[in-house]
C-alpha cells in the first residue's frame, strides 16, 4: 500500500513546528551516516561535538548568535518574498550590496554604525528593485533576474572597492590587498555596539546584531499579519486572480515585496561586516550567507518568527561543524553541514511535494479530489 | 443474494469544530439512481468522499455486496469499481481528452505509451453511450459540458460500475443536463448504480429512484421518489416550506446606472470577437438579466464590464462616469477632425469604489483566496475601508464582528466560524460567502454571475429575495444566468445573447421559456430596433 499520510495545506502552528523538528532530525541522521561513512572511528566524537558545541561554552554560544543574525535577515528576505509568491534567490546579491554600502559608509565616509546599517538597508532594497520591476513590468521571471543581479552585484562591488584605495586594509596599515580595512582601525564608531555583552560572554563576536535581527523579524511579522499591505501581499501570493479581482495592485506589490526582501538581505550584509570580525574579501564568488537564507526560510515555512529559530539552528550546526576539526577537513565539514541543513529543509519540502504529487496522481488517475471537498485532508495515521 | 451493492452503515466523520456526518446510513441498490439531497454544508460531499476513500470515517463501516470493505484511498475505491465525478473537475488542462482519460492507467508496451488501443476503446465507449467528445482536443479549449463527459468516460474506461456524481449539473446548460439525465438512465438500465448529488429538485423527480436527505450531518431519511414531490422533499431538507417563486412587485426603474455602448471584446479562444458591438442600459430599480447558452460571450462581457479584461472597442458608463472608453484607431481619428479621444480604463478598485459589485462566475478562481480564512475573505473587497483599517493596520476586532454579522445573516455554515479556512468550506457555503460580501457592499450596480450556482433551495430563495430587495432599494442589478427558471423568476427585463450579440429583449411576464430557448439557440432574432415591451 502506498503511504497514506496526507498533508493539510493550511498547516496550523503546532504541526508545522513539529514538521520542522522532524525534518531537522532527518537532516541530523543523514549527517551522522555521512560521518560514519567518511571516518568511522571519529564519527561518534565528531557528531557529539557537532550537536553540543554551540551550547558548550558561552563564547561558542556567542558565535552562534553572531552568525545567526545575518541568517535571520536573509531568511526573512527569502521568506517574505515567498509569502508574495516570489522566489528571491537574489538574497546573496542584495546581501553583498548591503554589505558594500555599509562598509563604504563606515570606511570611506567615516559614518557611525547606525547610519551604516541604514545604508545597508538602502543598498539591499535598491538591489531588490530590479528583479521586482522586471517581473512587474515585463513579466520576466524573478529567478532569472535575481541570479544575473547576484553576479552583477558581486563584480560591481569588487570593482568599486578596488577603486577606492581608502577602503582596503593596506591603506590602514594592514598586510592584505584583497580585503577591506579592519573596522577597529578604520572607524571604531562604525562597529556595532557590544554593550558589554562581549565581556559578559567572553567573546569578541558578541554584539547587539542578534537583537537588531530579531527586531526586523518582528517587523516582518507585523507587516505580514497585521497590516493591509501584508494582507494584499499574501493575497497576491495565494491567488493572483483573486487579488486582481479584489482590485489589488499586484504589480506595485511585487515591486514592494522585492524591495522589502532586498532590504532585509541588505541589513544582513551590514550586520555581518559591521561586527568588525569579518572583512569583505574581493573574491570571485557569491557569498553563501545569502543562499543559506533559502533553507532558513524553508525550515521556518516562511514564518518570520520561525525564521529566528531556524536561523539559530543553521548557525548552531555551523559552529558545531567547525569543532569537528581536525578529525574531518574543512571541506568535508562544509559538505556535511550543507547536507544536514539542506536535507532538513528539503525533508520539509519533499513532504509537501510528495503529498502534493500523490494527490495529483490520485486526482489524475481516478478523478479524485475536489475543490469542494478540498485538497485539505486531515492527517491520516500510517496504516 | 444481497440487494445492495453498497451499504454505508452508521458513518460518522468529524472535522475540527463540526460533525460533517453523524451516524449516517445509506444503502445503494444495484441499478438504481440514488439521489443525495441536503442543504449546503449538510455533509453530502463528505459522505461521498468517505465512499471514495478520500476521508476515513471515525465510526461506521462500508459494505460492498454484503462484505465489509476498507477503502483507504481512491485506489482501493477504484479496485472496488467505484468512480467519482467531482463538481470541480480535475483534468490536466494542457493534455488532450484521450491523455486525460488514460492517465494513471496508461497502456504500455515496454515503457512506451500505447495509445492506439486506448483510443479505440475510448471512441467505442463514447459512441456506445452517446458521450460526444473529440479525443484530440486539449482540455483547456473545450466546454465545461465536454469536460464533464471526459470525466464520465474516465470512470467508464476504468470499468467502474458504482458511479458518484457530485453536483454534476451545477455547471451544465439545460440542454446538457437533459443529455446527462439520459445517459444516467442508460447506465442504470445496464445495472450500474449511481449516487447523484444535486440541489435541483426537478432533476431528482426526473431521474432518481430513491432519495436520501441529509440535514446538518444527520440522515433525515430515504424516500421513494415516486411517493414524494418537490414540496415534501424541500420540507424534509430545510425543515420548512420553501417558496420556489419570489414574490415581487413591478419594477419602478429610475435613472440609468449602467450604460453600455457598442462594446466589443476579443476572444481568447478564437480569432473572432467574443462580444460584438453590444449596447444596452440598466437602470436603478430594475433587474436586467443576460441570458444565453454558456460560451456565447457572457463571460467575456462580464470581464470587460468588471475590469478583468480589456475590450477592443466601445464605451461603458457607470453612474455617468466613463469606466471604459476605447479610443478609435488612429486612421479614423485623422479622418474625422474630432478632438482626440483618450482611452479610459478605470482600475477595478476604482470601479468598486464607484459602486460596482461583482459576484464572479468562477468562485474559486476569482472569488476567494482559499488559503485565507472566512473572515479574511469576507473583507476582500473592503479591507481598505476606514471601518476595517487604521493607518494601514487591519482592525481585527472590526473584521471579526463584521464577519460574524454576515455569517449569521446569510447563514454561512462552517466548522469554525470566522476563522475557518475557506478551502475547507463546502462549495455552497463558499458561494454564500461571496454573495454575502458582494451584496452587503450595498453597491449601486450589482453584477451577479450565476449567483446561486451550487446553492440549496433555501439559500436560493434567500439570495433571490436579496436581489429583489436590492432592486427595491433603488439599486441596479445585472444578472447573468444560465438557469432559465432563475431568469424568468427574478428578472424584470431579459436580454438574450447569442454568439456575442444581443439578439432579443424580453419581458418575463410576456415571454415563455420556449421562446427564449429559440433565441438562445440562434434560431430566431429580433430586428435591429428592438421590441420594447
Ligand atoms: N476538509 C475539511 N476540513 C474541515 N471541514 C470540512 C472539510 N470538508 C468539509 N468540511 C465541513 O464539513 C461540512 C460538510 O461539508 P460538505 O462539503 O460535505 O457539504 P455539502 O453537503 O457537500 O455542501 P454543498 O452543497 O455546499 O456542497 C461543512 O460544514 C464543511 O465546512
Ligand atoms: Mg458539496
Amino acid at each position: 500500500m502506498r503511504q497514506t499520510k496526507r498533508r493539510s495545506i493550511h498547516i496550523p502552528g503546532g504541526t508545522s513546528i513539529l514538521a520542522s523538528l522532524i525534518s531537522i532530525g532527518i537532516g541530523l541522521v543523514f549527517g551522522l551516516i555521512l560521518l560514519v561513512i567518511l571516518n568511522t572511528k571519529a564519527a561518534g566524537g565528531a557528531f557529539v561535538s557537532l550537536v553540543t558545541t554551540g551550547f558548550r561554552s558561552s563564547d561558542k554560544f556567542a558565535k552562534v548568535l553572531y552568525q545567526a543574525a545575518p541568517l535571520i535577515m536573509t531568511g526573512l528576505s527569502v521568506g517574505f518574498a515567498f509569502k508574495t509568491g516570489l522566489f528571491n534567490i537574489g538574497a546573496t546579491g542584495q546581501y553583498t550590496v548591503g554589505a558594500a554600502f555599509a562598509l563604504i559608509g563606515a570606511i570611506q565616509f567615516q559614518l557611525p554604525w547606525y547610519v551604516c546599517v541604514l545604508l545597508s538597508l538602502i543598498g539591499g532594497a535598491f538591489w531588490g528593485v530590479f528583479p521586482g520591476l522586471f517581473k512587474a513590468l515585463f513579466n520576466v521571471n524573478e529567478v532569472i533576474t535575481s541570479i544575473m543581479f547576484n553576479w552583477i552585484a558581486m563584480f560591481a562591488v569588487n570593482l568599486t572597492i578596488n577603486n577606492l584605495p581608502m577602503m582596503l586594509a593596506k591603506y590602514w596599515g594592514g598586510a592584505q590587498m584583497d580585503r577591506t580595512a579592519n573596522l577597529a582601525q578604520a572607524n571604531p564608531s562604525a562597529l556595532i555596539p557590544r554593550l558589554g555583552l562581549d565581556t559578559l560572554m567572553h567573546s569578541n563576536y558578541m554584539n547587539i546584531s542578534i537583537f537588531i535581527a530579531v527586531i526586523f523579524a518582528l517587523i516582518a511579522w507585523v507587516i505580514l499579519s497585521k497590516t493591509t499591505f501584508g494582507y494584499e501581499l499574501k493575497a497576491c501570493g495565494y491567488n493572483r486572480n483573486a487579488s486582481l479581482y479584489a482590485g489589488i495592485n499586484a504589480k506595485r506589490n511585487i515591486v514592494f515585496s522585492m524591495v522589502i526582501a532586498g532590504a532585509f538581505a541588505g541589513v544582513g550584509g551590514g550586520l555581518y561586516f559591521l561586527a568588525g570580525t569579518g572583512q569583505y574579501t574581493l573574491l570571485k564568488q557569491l557569498l553563501a550567507a545569502g543562499f543559506n537564507g533559502i533553507p532558513v526560510a524553508l525550515l521556518a515555512t516562511s514564518n518570520p518568527i520561525g525564521t529566528i529559530f531556524s536561523a539559530f539552528f543553521v548557525s548552531y550546526i555551523q559552529v558545531g561543524g567547525d569543532a569537528m576539526q581536525p578529525d574531518f577537513v574543512k571541506e568535508i565539514i562544509d559538505i556535511i553541514i550543507s547536507v544536514i541543513i539542506y536535507l532538513a529543509a528539503f525533508a520539509l519540502l519533499t513532504r509537501e511535494l510528495l503529498s502534493r504529487s500523490k494527490m495529483h496522481r490520485e486526482e489524475e488517475a481516478e478523478s479524485v479530489a475536489s475543490a469542494d471537498a478540498p485538497a485539505e485532508k486531515e492527517e491520516v495515521s500510517q496504516s | 443474494m444481497n440487494d445492495y451493492v453498497i451499504e454505508m452503515l452508521n458513518i460518522t466523520k468529524e472535522f475540527p469544530g463540526i460533525r460533517a456526518n453523524d451516524d449516517i446510513t445509506l444503502r445503494l441498490r444495484r441499478g438504481e439512481i440514488h439521489a443525495l439531497l441536503g442543504e449546503n454544508g449538510a455533509g453530502k460531499s463528505t459522505l461521498m468522499s468517505v465512499l471514495f476513500g478520500l476521508y476515513q470515517p471515525e465510526k461506521g463501516v462500508i459494505k460492498k455486496d454484503g462484505k465489509i470493505v476498507r477503502i483507504k484511498d481512491p485506489n482501493d475505491a477504484n479496485a472496488l469499481n467505484i468512480g467519482m465525478v467531482h463538481q470541480h473537475f480535475k483534468l490536466v488542462e494542457v493534455f488532450t481528452v484521450l491523455e486525460n482519460i488514460i492517465l494513471g492507467v496508461e497502456p504500455q508496451k515496454m515503457g512506451f505509451l500505447e495509445k492506439k488501443e486506448a483510443r479505440k476503446r475510448v471512441v467505442e465507449l463514447s459512441e456506445r453511450y452517446g458521450l460526444k467528445i473529440d479525443p484530440d482536443a486539449v482540455i483547456e479549449n473545450i466546454s465545461v459540458g465536454m469536460q464533464q463527459r471526459v470525466e464520465i468516460l474516465k470512470m467508464l474506461y476504468r470499468d467502474n460500475d458504482i458511479l458518484i456524481f457530485d453536483e454534476p449539473t451545477a455547471v451544465l446548460t439545460p440542454q446538457e443536463i437533459d443529455e446527462l439525465m439520459h445517459i444516467m438512465r442508460s447506465f442504470a438500465a445496464e445495472g450500474k448504480s449511481i449516487l447523484f448529488i444535486t440541489h435541483k429538485l426537478n432533476e431528482i423527480m426526473a431521474v432518481a429512484d430513491r432519495c436520501t436527505v441529509l440535514r446538518k450531518g444527520k440522515c433525515i431519511g430515504t424516500v421513494d421518489v415516486k411517493d414524494t414531490d418537490k414540496t415534501k422533499l424541500s420540507r424534509m431538507m430545510v425543515g420548512r416550506d420553501v417558496e420556489f417563486v419570489v414574490s415581487k412587485d413591478d419594477a419602478r426603474p429610475e435613472d440609468t446606472v449602467l450604460d453600455v455602448q457598442n462594446l466589443t471584446v476579443p476572444s481568447k479562444l478564437h480569432k473572432n470577437n467574443a462580444v460584438k458591438n453590444v449596447s444596452f442600459q440598466v437602470r436603478a430599480g430594475e433587474i436586467v438579466c443576460l441570458a444565453g447558452i454558456e460560451g456565447n460571450g457572457q463571460t467575456e462581457f462580464v470581464y470587460a464590464l468588471t475590469g478583468l479584461e480589456r475590450p477592443s472597442a466601445g464605451e461603458i458608463t457607470l453612474k455617468g462616469e466613463p469606466i471604459v472608453r476605447i479610443a478609435a484607431r488612429r486612421e479614423k481619428q485623422k479622418a474625422s477632425s474630432l478632438p482626440k479621444a483618450r482611452t479610459t480604463l478605470m482600475p477595478i478598485r476604482q470601479r468598486s469604489k464607484l459602486g460596482m459589485s461583482h459576484i464572479p462566475e468562477d468562485r474559486q478562481k476569482f472569488g476567494l483566496v482559499l488559503d485565507y480564512t472566512l473572515e479574511e475573505n469576507l473583507v476582500l473587497q473592503r479591507y481598505w475601508e476606514p471601518a476595517f483599517q487604521k493607518n494601514g493596520f487591519i482592525k481585527k476586532p472590526a473584521v471579526r464582528q463584521y464577519a460574524e454579522k454576515l455569517i449569521k445573516q446569510y447563514d454561512i455554515r462552517s466548522g469554525q466560524g470566522p476563522v475557518t479556512s475557506a478551502r475547507s468550506m463546502s462549495g455552497g457555503n463558499q458561494q454564500k460567502a461571496i454573495v454575502a460580501r458582494e451584496i452587503d457592499k450595498n453597491p449601486d450596480l450589482l453584477v451577479a454571475v450565476q449567483p446561486t450556482r451550487g446553492l440549496d433551495v433555501g439559500a436560493i430563495e434567500y439570495i433571490h429575495k436579496q436581489l429583489v430587495a436590492a432592486r427595491d432599494n433603488g439599486k441596479a442589478v445585472f444578472l447573468v444566468s444560465l438557469e432559465l427558471d432563475e431568469v424568468m423568476n427574478v428578472s424584470d427585463r431579459i436580454l438574450v445573447m447569442y454568439e456575442g450579440e444581443i439578439v432579443g429583449e424580453f419581458d418575463p411576464k410576456v415571454t415563455t421559456v420556449e421562446e427564449l430557448g429559440l433565441y438562445m439557440a440562434g434560431a430566431k432574432r429580433q430586428s435591429a430596433e428592438r421590441t420594447v415591451h
